[in-house]
């Protein structure tokens, strides 16, 4: 056991199935020599050597394409896309390739990549340095969308995400890549992917989030305990695709009244599917309108109005005391 | 059949003018005035005087990230130099030279790096760009105002900068190959600073220079010492008076180097080593060209200290007027609702109105 920020458990996780996989390669720009901008791949490179540890061109279309190929072939291509909002530039080759290829070689084919990058609001950066744009992702069939949301969470997850036979999309919170460590355990730890976890226990609201926004919405938990004395459940989803849709429907079964927090813009974002997911399997069962915050339909600011925009503890708990003020 | 050699339409040529120990081509050197040399001078001077003005107001927190020009100011002016005007210019993230030659304010950088989107504002009939960040994506835009200007009938050209990583994105030669087919009036300034963060150019493509690739669509390509104030100007001229006469697109190449960080995020020390940047620092694009102008008599040690007090003043007027500024602009996040549509959807402004309310309360 070991006290990790993020970007080390991330880190562990890479080195340890790499150790053991031999399939496993990872690329992408800045990510051998420079160890990442972030430091993710910090010492692959010394320990694992260029053949598998790859600084490509600056070209993210060609970094997914080749990885599509050498999926097909029998690798494990682990590939880094510097900040989510380059990702648009390999959309095709994921939309059209390796989202596809199992479907379309009818199971002779299939594509076992992961695509890492960090994204989200929070760090005072460039424009196209902290969008949340999960949902063109979890849009898209055949591919799979998870959302780490602490040190030890991510390890896990990266390990399935690498062992898992499709590709999934591995999104980075990097608002909280240094910000909190937590106990890694040091042996090898996979957590499934498509399966949530209920991080705190409540009867009287239901509270779900991911990513980044765990932060503000376990804050937010906190208060209406202290100061409401409302004891919430508090769902921390890991996989925007596949969505763990029972454990959010038997949470709601049992407290009646939900709020959705997501960073990522309002309009057909994850909330609103777990909005329409909840209202399918637990309309019977609810008290209050389901309520979501989340991001507005705006590119995000620059830094200067980053923080108006995101959202926090303080309006979190403005609309879950709203839900619960409503009287059914 | 004997196999035979394709005859190709061009050859790249590299042109040098004034090199780094100061010796000068006489008969490769342009005919310029006296102020349009000086001119050239101030912007050198105040775009590296800026540069290092904002590492600064970096450090200390007062503005945000932001990538540096250093060392590539000759290969900035002097190839906006050769536009006038009523030519376009699309800048990618790192031409803060280029763009204050080309009417953009002190000001409008530091509000901008601030994290002040009102930074990105264009001022009136100034046919600039904004920057843009995802790289290489705005040289096809480049294109499409080359063909709008053949549209139009004008005989304008579009000037697009871009680094030296650039020219690996599909889009780059998207956009090079377009322009030949199109015979768009369209300048590609590739800034070849050797580093796109820790990739070194030797490692971003197996092909001898930039420039040729140009060749294989049909379109020139040449290469410049981009350290060279002169030998950037009269490539760029050319371009430029090629393209107005509509013969068609240009891909330049200026050999230049990132003296310093590739933004305020990075840390060259992983992938660089010092003798490397001693190196190049001996070739930098100023010193040289002071010595050329002094050679000339146009220019003096007391008439350089005197510019760069005014250089000093002008900057520390535009810090404090955009510090002001961005006081005022502090309560402002509600215009981040601003912009995103001609008219504002009903649904958007639902959201706006919420946000104030909110907001006022927060
Ligand atoms: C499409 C895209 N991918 C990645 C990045 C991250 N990034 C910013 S600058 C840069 C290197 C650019 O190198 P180059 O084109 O040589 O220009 P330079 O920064 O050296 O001026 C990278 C990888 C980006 N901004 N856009």
């Amino acid at each position: 056991m070991a006290k990790m920020t993020m970007v080390q458990a991330l880190n562990l996780a890479l080195h340890q199935e790499m150790e053991k996989d031999d399939a496993i390669l990872v690329l992408g720009e800045d990510v051998a020599v420079d160890g990442g901008v972030f430091r993710v791949t910090e010492g692959l490179l010394e320990k694992y050597g260029e053949l598998r540890v790859i600084d490509t061109p600056l070209a993210e279309s060609a970094i997914i394409g080749t990885a599509v190929g050498m999926a097909i072939h029998g690798l494990k291509p682990v590939c880094e896309i510097q900040f989510s909002g380059f990702s648009y530039l390999a959309f095709h080759q994921l939309e059209s390739h390796a989202a596809r290829m199992r479907w379309r070689s009818r199971g002779a084919y299939h594509v076992p990549l992961v695509l890492r990058t960090p994204y989200g609001g929070g760090v005072r950066a460039l424009e196209h340095h902290s969008e949340s744009r999960e949902s063109y992702y979890a849009h898209t069939p055949g591919l799979k969308m998870v959302i780490p949301s602490s040190p030890r969470n991510a390890r896990a997850l990266l390990v399935s995400a690498m062992r898992d036979p499709d590709p999934v999309v591995f999104f980075e919170p990097k608002s909280i890549y240094r910000a909190f460590r937590e106990e890694v355990p040091d042996e090898e730890e996979a957590l499934p992917i498509g399966s949530a976890q209920v991080v705190r226990e409540g009867n009287d609201l239901t509270l779900i989030s991911y990513g980044a926004m765990m932060q503000p919405t376990l804050t937010a938990a906190d208060r209406l305990a202290e100061e409401d004395g409302i004891q919430a459940d508090v769902i921390d989803l890991l996989s925007i695709s596949p969505l763990d849709e029972e454990t959010c429907v038997n949470s709601v079964r049992k407290t009646g009244r939900v709020v959705i927090v997501n960073e990522a813009p309002r309009s057909f974002g994850p909330a609103a599917e777990v909005m329409a997911r909840l209202i399918e399997k637990s309309f019977w069962y609810l008290e209050a309108p389901i309520r979501r915050v989340t991001g507005y339909d705006v590119i995000i600011p620059l830094f200067a109005y980053e923080q108006a925009y995101l959202p926090d503890a303080q309006r979190i708990l403005r609309v879950a005391r709203e839900t619960l003020d409503v009287v059914s | 059949m004997p196999r035979t050699t394709i005859d190709l339409p061009y050859q790249v040529e590299h042109i040098s003018i004034l090199d780094e120990d100061g010796n000068l081509d006489h008969d490769l050197e342009p005919d310029l005035s006296e102020e349009f040399l000086l001119r050239l001078h101030r912007y050198m001077l105040l775009g590296r005087r800026f540069d290092e003005r904002m590492l600064k107001l970096q450090r200390q927190g007062r503005i945000g990230t932001f990538a540096p020009i250093q060392g590539q100011e000759a290969s900035q002016l002097g190839s906006v130099a050769a536009l006038r005007d009523s030519d376009w210019m699309a800048p990618a993230f790192r031409e803060s030279a280029a763009q204050l030659w080309r009417g953009q304010s002190m000001e409008s950088f530091l509000l901008y790096y601030g994290g002040y989107f009102r930074g990105g504002e264009i001022p009136e009939g100034i046919r600039n760009l904004p920057v843009a960040i995802p790289v290489g994506t705005q040289i096809l835009h480049a294109v499409g105002l080359g063909y709008a200007i053949k549209v139009h009938g004008q005989d304008d050209v579009a000037m697009v900068f871009f680094g030296d990583g650039a020219t690996s994105e599909g889009d780059f030669h998207e956009a090079v190959n377009n322009a030949g087919v199109f015979k768009t009036p369209t300048i590609f300034v590739c800034q070849n600073n050797q580093y796109a963060i820790s990739i070194p150019r030797s490692h971003q493509t197996q092909a001898k220079t930039l420039a040729q690739k140009a060749l294989a669509y049909g379109v020139p390509g040449i290469q410049t010492d981009g350290n060279d104030i002169l030998a950037v100007y009269v490539a760029a001229i050319e371009a430029v008076e090629r393209a107005r006469a509509g013969e068609g697109p240009t891909l330049i190449e200026n050999v230049t180097y990132r003296l310093s960080v590739h933004t305020t995020a990075d840390d060259p020390t992983r992938y660089r080593d010092e003798e490397e940047v001693a190196v190049w620092e001996k070739r930098e694009p100023i010193s040289r060209f002071q010595r050329y102008l002094k050679d000339k008599g146009m220019l003096t040690d007391n008439a350089i200290t005197a510019l760069e007090d005014e250089i000093k003043d002008e900057i520390a007027e535009a810090v404090d007027k955009a510090e002001e500024r961005m006081e005022t602009l502090k309560d402002e996040a509600i215009t981040m609702f601003d912009h995103l549509y001609a008219e504002r959807p009903a649904y958007l402004e639902e959201q706006r109105q919420a946000f104030a309310a909110h907001w006022e309360k927060a």
